[in-house]
């Protein structure tokens, strides 16, 4: 009996592992951050970094939307809304904060390059990484989670009563009632006027957001250790969502409500979860997104932003986060790419052998699709050419050739580039053969 | 009382338009019940050729007499011809190869055609970056005052084509061989294909149908709003379509009669929301009666509910 006793207590979990086990996606996010800030940032160089961040930041929208659309598969279509929520609140706390913090006359000599603060601009991996107001950054990109999951909270509870493209028009109206609500703000108090702030309470301040014309002059202290922490955290979150009860009760919800509500599952609870969780990510991000380019106008995160981020989740793979992920980092980068187009037949010939080599180790040909890659190709290939022999500048139809590359997607592969897996799970498992087990 | 009625006319006016466009989005969602995002920007593009075509018979320049009604009519018509040839072919190529597909890879399709239609149109060969002035096509002096209320030519131009278009759109639907298929069609696509209706020839049509409808919104609204047309990529476009979708669902989505209703209604409450409370929030408006509608009532005024069966 004793025996017994030590035996269970030794299987009991340590301290050590107990922390461990709920440190480790922090250790790992702080890790890919100090990675992306000390050896990428200052590998890529001023251009390629601004497009790692926001890349950055669209894999967490991304991620985030996923968690609704792919997971519980409540198509909603007003992210940017729950983006601009926090995107508003991160950035009214860090720029009426900045001035109640730091000492106006200080503010109004040499602007926005304060000791105290990192108010980097364009050197964003130059200085140190934290100081007190990247303290303040990314408590404010906190709270604006917390605000934007107040807002999933009032979206999600009519996803109650609404389906399909009812719910999706109603959280699309919401996106827009978001952005007309803050273009509706009072003007936003210059920095030349920061000794009047100290006078105005906080709830005052809150309103006083920029309306139409947006906020502008930013502290600009997103840098790729923050972006990158917050996307390692988000993907973390997620997955491990996916693979616990209750990201299999959302799965569930997706494939078929009727039957998931037979078999226990509170729809109610979880379908509102889902909305809090994914809209808490997308205000982080949006308090990223201001703090990066350093304003924020309502007017860019309207429907056209919540599409942008609906087409990434598509393209991914409705319920991949991984997929989700890849399709975020791709979008970012293809419209740039197009700009001056480099070769395509290297990644098409790479893609087709990647694809040949899963089918073949699924034992599952599907000619079709090698057919597809290798004609869109040869397509992409000879107009580049034509383009560059008849000296026609390619940036001009960069938006019209994203437009036919999304169609000529969603035709080939409807499901998106990793369907409901994720991309470990397209490498096939050796399964370990037993003796008798297929008779 | 002369605001008011100022406001009920304008209401009335903008309404009709809506509808228009709002027909195309209902029809649409009655048979294939996807949200077709690309309307907008056939709406745009019906805009747009009307400059075009005006341009080409050289119509509406600066200091030039206002031409015969009837080269309105024909630029109207060609702006539809146009937009009907298009609508066909975004049927055939973007949506017929996923007629069995999951809805939201149609609606991402249907994203993408209106991102294709609107960098398209921004190309230099096409209609070019910069907005341009709208022909004027119609006299635009006031005809007569009824309480204070000034009714100009291109006010009874909007509400008279649109009314001729619905009588005629009413009388397709209800009255002909051809609209007792696409309500057929709308029922149910499988048992209509089997009672010997040709699917896709019904559906090609609709999606024609559609767009010339918009095409003569788009038209009515170049001769309604003088001033610029704005560039093809602008997202007052999408808002216009948007608000032109939000009446289709507040009068009950895939019912004829209820886009018409739902048209004039948003119309309604936009103007008298600017009049009354604040211009500020003129879309939010809108969206408000969208949520509070879709709360209360899913299906819409005019629409008849469904219960999902298991």
């Amino acid at each position: 009996m004793s025996n017994l006793l030590a035996q269970s207590r030794a299987l009991a979990p340590t301290t050590w592992t107990v922390v461990l086990r709920a440190l480790w996606p922090f250790l790992l996010g702080i890790a890919v951050g100090l990675f992306a800030y000390f050896y990428a940032g200052p590998e890529l160089g001023g251009y390629h970094a601004q497009i790692a961040r926001v890349a950055g930041i669209n894999v967490i929208l991304a991620v985030s939307l996923t968690v609704v659309n792919g997971f519980a598969g409540q198509f909603s279509m007003g992210h940017a809304g729950f983006m601009a929520v926090g995107g508003y609140v991160a950035a009214g706390i860090t720029y009426y904060g900045t001035m109640r913090l730091v000492d106006p006359a200080q503010l109004s000599n040499g602007l926005f390059i304060g000791g105290l603060l990192s108010w980097t601009g364009i050197g964003q991996f130059e200085g140190p990484v934290l100081t007190w107001g990247d303290a303040l950054f990314v408590g404010s990109c906190l709270v604006g989670g917390l605000a934007a999951a107040g807002a999933g909270y009032i979206v999600g509870l009519p996803s109650l009563r609404l389906k399909g493209d009812y719910l999706a028009i109603v959280t699309l109206g919401f996106g827009e009632i978001v952005r007309v609500l803050f273009q509706g703000t009072k003007d936003q108090i210059p920095p030349w006027q920061a000794e009047t702030v100290r006078d105005i309470p906080w709830y005052d301040l809150m309103l006083r957001l920029g309306g139409p014309k947006g906020m502008n002059l930013l502290p600009t202290y997103t840098t790729l250790f923050w972006v990158y922490l917050f996307a390692t955290l988000t993907l973390i979150f997620c997955y491990r969502l996916k693979v616990s009860s209750s990201g299999r009760a959302l799965l569930a919800i997706r494939e078929d409500e009727i039957a998931a509500q037979a078999m226990g599952v509170d729809i109610t609870r979880y379908k509102v979860r889902a909305f809090v969780l994914s809209a808490f990510f997308a205000g982080v991000a949006g308090g990223l997104y201001a703090m990066d380019i350093g304003a924020l106008n309502a007017g860019d995160l309207g429907f056209q932003k919540s599409f942008d981020i609906i087409i990434m989740v598509v393209l991914g793979g409705m319920g991949s986060i991984s997929g989700a992920a890849l399709a975020a980092i791709i979008l970012t980068i293809l419209p740039e790419l197009l700009r001056s187009p480099p070769m395509v037949w290297p990644a098409g010939l790479a893609l087709l052998i990647i694809v040949a080599a899963v089918q073949s180790a699924r034992g599952r040909w599907r000619p079709r699709s090698l057919i597809v890659i290798a004609v869109v190709t040869a397509a992409l290939e000879i107009g580049r050419r034509v383009a560059i022999a008849n000296g026609i500048n390619l940036a001009d139809y960069r938006l019209v050739l994203y437009a036919s590359l999304l169609i000529t997607m969603m035709l080939a592969r409807p499901q998106g580039l990793f369907g409901i897996h994720e991309i470990w799970e397209m490498i096939p498992r050796r399964r370990p053969q037993t003796a008798g087990a297929d008779e | 009382m002369t605001q008011f009625l100022q406001t009920l006319f304008d209401g009335i006016t903008v309404g009709c338009l809506y509808a228009l466009i709002a027909l195309g989005y209902t029809m649409v969602y009655g048979i294939l019940k996807f949200i077709n995002f690309a309307h907008s920007d056939v709406f745009a593009l019906g805009a747009w050729m009307s400059i075009t075509i005006a341009g080409w018979i050289g119509l509406g320049l600066t200091g030039q007499p206002t031409p015969p009604w009837y080269m309105g009519v024909l630029v109207l018509l060609g702006a539809m011809g146009v937009c009907g040839v298009v609508g066909f072919v975004i049927e055939r190529v973007a949506y017929r190869p996923l007629r069995n597909a999951p809805r939201i890879n149609v609606l991402i399709t249907a994203i993408g055609v209106s991102l294709f239609m609107q960098n398209f149109g921004q190309l230099r060969f096409a209609f070019g970056a910069y907005p341009r002035p709208f022909p004027r096509l119609i006299d635009n002096t006031a005809l007569f005052a009824v309480a204070g209320v000034a009714v100009r030519l291109p006010d009874l131009a909007v509400i008279g084509t649109a009314l001729a278009l619905m009588a005629a759109l009413q009388f397709l639907i209800y009255r002909t061989k051809f609209g007792t298929a696409m309500r057929a069609v709308s029922f149910s696509p499988r048992n209509a294909s089997l009672m010997g209706v040709n699917v896709d020839l019904v559906i090609s049509f609709t999606f024609v149908v559609g767009a010339m409808l918009a095409a003569a919104a788009g038209f009515l609204y170049g001769v309604k709003y003088e001033g610029q047309a704005k560039q093809t990529a602008d997202a007052m476009w999408v808002m216009l379509g948007l608000k032109a979708f939000v009446a289709a669902v507040v009068g009950g989505i895939g019912n004829v009669r209820g886009a018409v209703l739902g048209g004039l209604l948003i119309g309604l409450i936009e103007f008298f929301g600017v009049a009354y409370l604040s211009s500020q929030y003129r879309d939010a408006y809108v969206f408000a009666i969208l949520i509070l509608v879709l709360l209360l009532k899913p299906e819409g005024v005019l629409g008849r509910a469904t219960v999902e069966k298991v």
